[in-house]
């Protein structure tokens, strides 16, 4: 029936291209989850100076330069291993990708610290107030999200060791870089929110 | 029709024992056999919370009632509006999408059809959690059973000082698990429109359905994390002793009510969108004409997407924003009227000059035409501020948004079940008992719903268990629970067509209404791989230049 | 817009006999002070801010009934006219695939009726939100609690529950009131239909809102905004009273409350049980806010917002158990013996 119904059509341009699936799903996750961090961020600039009683963001926070430029420049190290994986360099690739982890790493380790700083010798919990709820929610929310692309990174690390990682994985490993951005960008606004203004 | 679409065919299915068919259902990612399991459980989850319906308006219909106490009515309310938007409206969009999308694109599935089985999978047991809150929560915490909160659920009563046990934390991870359903499922909408059209199928040659299906995801994805945002605060609140919503500690419950409409109100659009989507592919096949101006529809259909976004504060006019903040919203809700027109007069346009066959999808959408036409000027009427300050909360919300979910909404789904009932099972549904169902779904919907206006004008609050005899509100309540008895029967007349045409209904055919849409152009029900050959589009209406080689479409698009 | 934008007061009235039937006939009904009239019509408003908000509610109620005949009326022709017919030849209609004219007609028409809309709508606004406050106005301080009012006179020091009593405002002396709204605990909405629009009395947030009532008498109104068990038995009323009669009230509510040596029976029932934790009565060790002020607990119509009327018998029943009248409420069953409850019902019986 429809050969029939091609068959009396005029011809047309044989070229039919469509996106790929993978980057169009990619990009709605990294809307969706976008979405969910603008209400968070919302809800961390409507909460500021509004806590009834202390610890406050700027007796408390300290600027995290170094885990700031640990988690940006795995961004770049992270393009790095792409571009190596594409030119086929295996070790250039993994060692760029490693790198990549051990920033993320670095970054959640400073994380850590930071937190251990703040529950120990400030004692400013979840639940302290308004502060410590939006800070907490906001900046482990971040955290959340950079733990789940580090597994995903240290899974691509192994499977590439294994030697399971090949160029028609070329896609695959671009989106979970598309990941790794996001969380980056995101990283970028938690900052300036928290850091900057909440400051 | 060969043995490849085992669990669709009605002779195929009888030949395999219980389990088989129970373990194909389970491991299936076919997206024809999942919209039908959306659809399927739907119904179910609309009975029941139908039923819920029923015992509020029985506790309603006559003054100082002691039918139902007031914590079980609280309950109802709560559980009917909840079930009624996140377990009826949502997956019944989701099993249409599935169902026919990549049917009307030309697709053999949809992108990722493990993903579309997780998205049921989710939405299923986030349904069956939120009605496990019957039995679990007394037994966990000794408070309580059901959530009673509202669907709405306004800090700080949803705190843990106001609410204790467990209920509470049923709605909130119910909602969790199943909105994470639909936001998988809508991407993967998404991503099959974008990715898996078939040749020569642009997007302005796309059926409107697939449009606003496609904008629908897109509000889907941007608007239902807000909610599991709220959510996810609230359940810190709850379990950590968070403060977003702690009064005490300087939080905000103007600021949950924000976050909840700013993902409440697209959800009414989200809902309404769906049901312009069928009637915008029924009302041009009963006219006989195409959709009138197709381009004006989509853009329409965009903006509303996009101004929806805009005008979550028009449902918090009374908790006393700024004259200038109520203004902003009034008139970005005002505005939303005008694309919504267009859509109508384009309806309009498209029977006129047509020759219109009234059969059972049509009859349903001109009953939809005429009430969502009062939904939408008892919404203008809502969205002047000013009047709404008198209006809201009270029966006359309750009254518009029942026009806008049931004389609407409901109204295109059965529209929808009567027009593609005879490509999913190969089988007419039995005209006599469709139109018992319409005529008597019409009249009780009217009974119900019409005197809630009357109600809430003489001052009759929202969400009261009972009322005292004295302020005229008497008559309109006792009237409004008749008209449960006539739904009712309509709804039955549905399911037992519904069962009974499955066996006994008359063969379809490929194609019974003589539609233009890719859908028509397969089997009924369609293969496993849905077309032999993948088709190829010139028009919007691929099967009337099959039909008409002389006048084909594509000379005029 | 006092009427400027529709004109004639027939063309109103005809509205109303057309749409609003049960209005008419319900409009004998003159709202007497002491008996509610039992009328929460919002096409009833007897206050400015309510007749501000029905002048608009009537100009758009015209609008869109007019839209509804029309468009309706298209509709049905349309149907009508072009339906199936059985003579038909069985060719298809003429195939049209849209207009620009059209499109462009039926997206400019309504965005001129949306921009009357939106002018009106922010007028009527300004004018409730932004009302200037003249200078015989009274202020009150409206707690939502669950599930009751309490009322407070900030400046006549007065605190009572349930009810809210205030001064008819003549054109000549204007003597509105502005309210406070506060919660105690969950959001709650005060409604009294016929004086004002709905403003909610949320936690954490000060709310205003005025009323201005033109007629004395008793009004009724509600809790607005779901609260919780007892959402439905918050009652409201309002009673406004002639001139001169609210000082009386003013005078009465400041008086210590009756200290009858014949009851002291059950004061002491009422001292020695934890009544006093919840609940105050002035110039005693009463100091409760949980609950209601008692100081002149039979002045008042209702008991327990609403659920029945304040009576001895029910009284009686109230305070043997609470959540007989009123499942759910948070006073709980004291447990007391019938004798103390004689005893206390005489006491509180004093109290007016």
């Amino acid at each position: 029936m429809t050969n029939a119904a091609a068959a009396t059509l005029p011809p047309e341009s044989a070229e039919w291209t469509l996106p790929s699936r993978r980057k169009i799903a990619v990009a709605c996750l990294i809307c969706t989850e976008a979405a969910l961090f603008t209400i968070f961020v919302v809800a961390y600039l409507f909460y500021i100076g509004k806590s009834v009683t202390g610890p406050s963001p700027a007796a408390e926070l300290e600027i995290p330069v170094r885990s700031t430029i640990c988690l940006l420049s795995s961004s770049l190290t992270i393009v790095l291993a792409e571009r190596a994986f594409r030119r086929e360099h295996t070790g250039g690739f993994r060692l760029w990708w490693l790198i990549t982890i051990l920033l993320a790493v670095e970054f959640l380790r400073s994380t850590a610290c930071e937190w251990q700083r703040l529950l120990t010798t400030h004692q400013l919990t979840i639940s302290t107030n308004l502060f410590g709820t939006t800070f907490y929610s906001l900046i482990g929310l971040h955290a959340s999200h950079v733990i789940v692309g580090l597994i995903l990174l240290v899974l691509v690390l192994i499977l590439s060791l294994r030697g399971h990682v090949e160029q028609a994985h070329a896609e695959h490993l671009e989106m979970l870089s598309w990941y790794w951005h996001f969380v980056d960008a995101v990283w970028v606004v938690v900052f300036t929110v928290v850091y900057l203004i909440g400051r | 029709m060969a043995s490849q679409d085992l669990a669709l065919s009605p002779a195929a299915e009888t030949s395999l024992p219980l389990t088989a068919r129970l373990h194909a259902l389970v491991v299936t990612v076919d997206h024809k056999q999942l919209g039908l399991m959306y659809i399927g459980t739907a119904l179910l989850f609309l009975v029941v919370s139908g039923g819920m319906a029923a015992v509020i308006r029985l506790q309603l219909a006559v003054p100082n009632n002691t039918l139902v106490s007031p914590q079980v009515f609280n309950r109802l309310f709560t559980m009917h509006g909840t079930a009624m938007v996140f377990l009826v409206g949502m997956p019944l969009i989701a099993g249409l999408m599935n169902y026919l999308v990549p049917l009307m694109i030309g697709a053999r599935d949809m992108a990722f059809p493990r993903l579309n089985a997780f998205g049921y999978w989710m939405f299923l047991f986030g349904g069956l959690l939120l009605y496990f809150s019957y039995l679990a929560a007394p037994g966990l915490a000794g408070h309580g059973s059901a959530p009673d909160v509202g669907w709405f659920a306004y800090a700080p009563l949803t705190g843990r000082a106001f609410s204790r046990g467990h209920s509470t934390d049923y709605w909130i991870l119910s909602l969790l698990v199943s909105s994470g359903g639909s936001i998988v499922s809508a991407i993967n909408v998404i991503t099959t429109i974008a990715s898996l059209r078939c040749k020569g199928m642009t997007l302005m040659r796309m059926p409107l359905f697939v449009w606003m299906m496609l904008v629908v995801s897109g509000m889907i994805i941007l608007a239902l994390p807000p909610l599991s945002a709220a959510q996810i605060m609230l359940l810190l609140d709850r379990f950590l002793g968070a403060r977003f919503f702690d009064t005490q500690a300087g939080g905000s419950a103007v600021l949950w009510q924000h976050f909840f409409w700013i993902f409440g109100h697209p959800e009414v659009y989200i809902l309404m969108i769906p049901g312009f989507a069928c009637a915008s592919e029924i009302i041009p096949v009963f006219s006989r004409k195409p959709i009138f101006g197709y381009p004006a529809m989509v853009a329409a259909t965009v903006m509303i997407g996009s101004i929806s976004m805009g005008v979550w504060a028009h449902h918090m006019f009374a908790v006393g924003m700024t004259a200038m903040g109520n203004t902003f919203f009034a008139i970005s809700t005002l505005l939303i009227a005008v694309p919504t027109g267009i859509k109508l007069f384009n309806w309009l346009a498209t029977m006129y000059g047509g020759q219109i066959r009234f059969e059972l999808p049509m009859l349903f959408c001109l009953g939809f035409l005429f009430q969502f036409l009062l939904a939408g000027l008892t919404g203008v009427m809502l969205g002047v501020a000013p009047f709404d300050w008198q209006l809201t909360d009270s029966y006359f919300v309750v009254a518009h948004f029942h026009y806008v979910l049931v004389g609407s909404f409901l109204f295109t789904i059965f529209a929808a079940i009567y027009y593609w009932y005879p490509k999913a099972s190969g089988r007419m549904l039995n005209t006599k008992l469709g139109l018992w169902h319409f005529w008597l779904f019409a009249l009780g919907f009217h009974l119900t719903f019409d005197p809630q206006h009357l109600a809430g004008i003489l001052g009759m609050p929202r969400r009261i268990y009972t009322y005292d005899a004295g302020r005229g509100w008497e008559i309109y309540n006792l009237i409004s629970s008749l008209g449960v008895i006539f739904q009712a029967g309509g709804i039955l007349c549905l399911v037992i067509n519904l069962l009974w045409s499955l066996r006994h209904g008359e063969p379809a055919g490929d194609d019974p209404w003589d539609a233009w849409t890719l859908e028509w152009s397969t089997t009924s029900p369609p293969p496993a791989y849905n077309f032999e050959t993948l088709p190829e589009v010139r028009s919007r209406r691929p099967l009337w230049d099959l039909k008409h080689p002389e006048d084909p479409d594509w000379k005029y698009e | 817009m006092k009427l400027g934008l529709l004109g004639q007061k027939s063309l109103l009235w005809a509205l109303r006999t057309a749409f609003f039937p049960w209005a008419i006939t319900s409009s004998a009904a003159r709202a007497d002070a002491g008996a509610p009239n039992g009328i929460t019509n919002i096409f009833k408003p007897l206050s400015t801010p309510a007749e501000a908000i029905y002048e608009v509610s009537v100009l758009v109620l015209t609008i869109c009934a007019g839209i509804f005949l029309i468009v309706g009326g298209l509709l049905a022709y349309t149907i009508i006219r072009f339906r199936r017919r059985p003579d038909d030849d069985g060719r298809e209609p003429p195939q049209v695939y849209g207009s620009n004219q059209l499109e462009l007609a039926w997206t400019v028409i309504p965005i001129l009726i949306v921009f009357v809309l939106i002018l009106v709508t922010a007028r009527t606004i300004a004018d409730v939100q932004n009302a200037a406050r003249p200078a015989g106005a009274l202020d009150v301080t409206v707690v939502g609690h669950q599930w009751w009012w309490e009322i407070r006179y900030p400046e006549l020091g007065i605190v009572t529950a349930n009810e809210l009593h205030v001064p008819v405002s003549d054109p000549t002396k204007r003597r509105p009131t502005f309210l406070k709204l506060e919660s105690a605990d969950v959001a709650h909405s005060f409604w009294v239909p016929q004086l004002a629009g709905k403003t909610d009395a949320i936690p954490n947030r000060d709310n205003q809102m005025w009323i201005e009532p033109k007629q004395p008498g008793t009004y009724l109104g509600n809790c607005a905004e779901y609260c919780g068990t007892q959402h439905a038995r918050m009652l409201l009323r309002v009673i406004v009273h002639p001139p001169g009669d609210f000082e009386k009230w003013v005078a009465a509510q400041q008086d210590p409350p009756v200290d009858d040596p014949q009851v002291q029976a059950g004061r002491n029932v009422f001292f020695s049980t934890p009544c006093v934790n919840c609940h105050a009565i002035n110039g005693t060790k009463a100091e409760g806010t949980f609950g209601p002020d008692l100081t002149h607990l039979m002045s008042r119509a209702t008991l327990g917002s609403g659920a029945a009327p304040n009576t001895p018998e029910k009284l009686r029943v109230w305070l043997r158990d609470p959540q007989l009248l009123k499942e759910g409420c948070l006073m709980p069953n004291m447990q007391l013996a019938d004798t103390e409850l004689d005893h206390i019902v005489a006491y509180l019986l004093t109290l007016k």
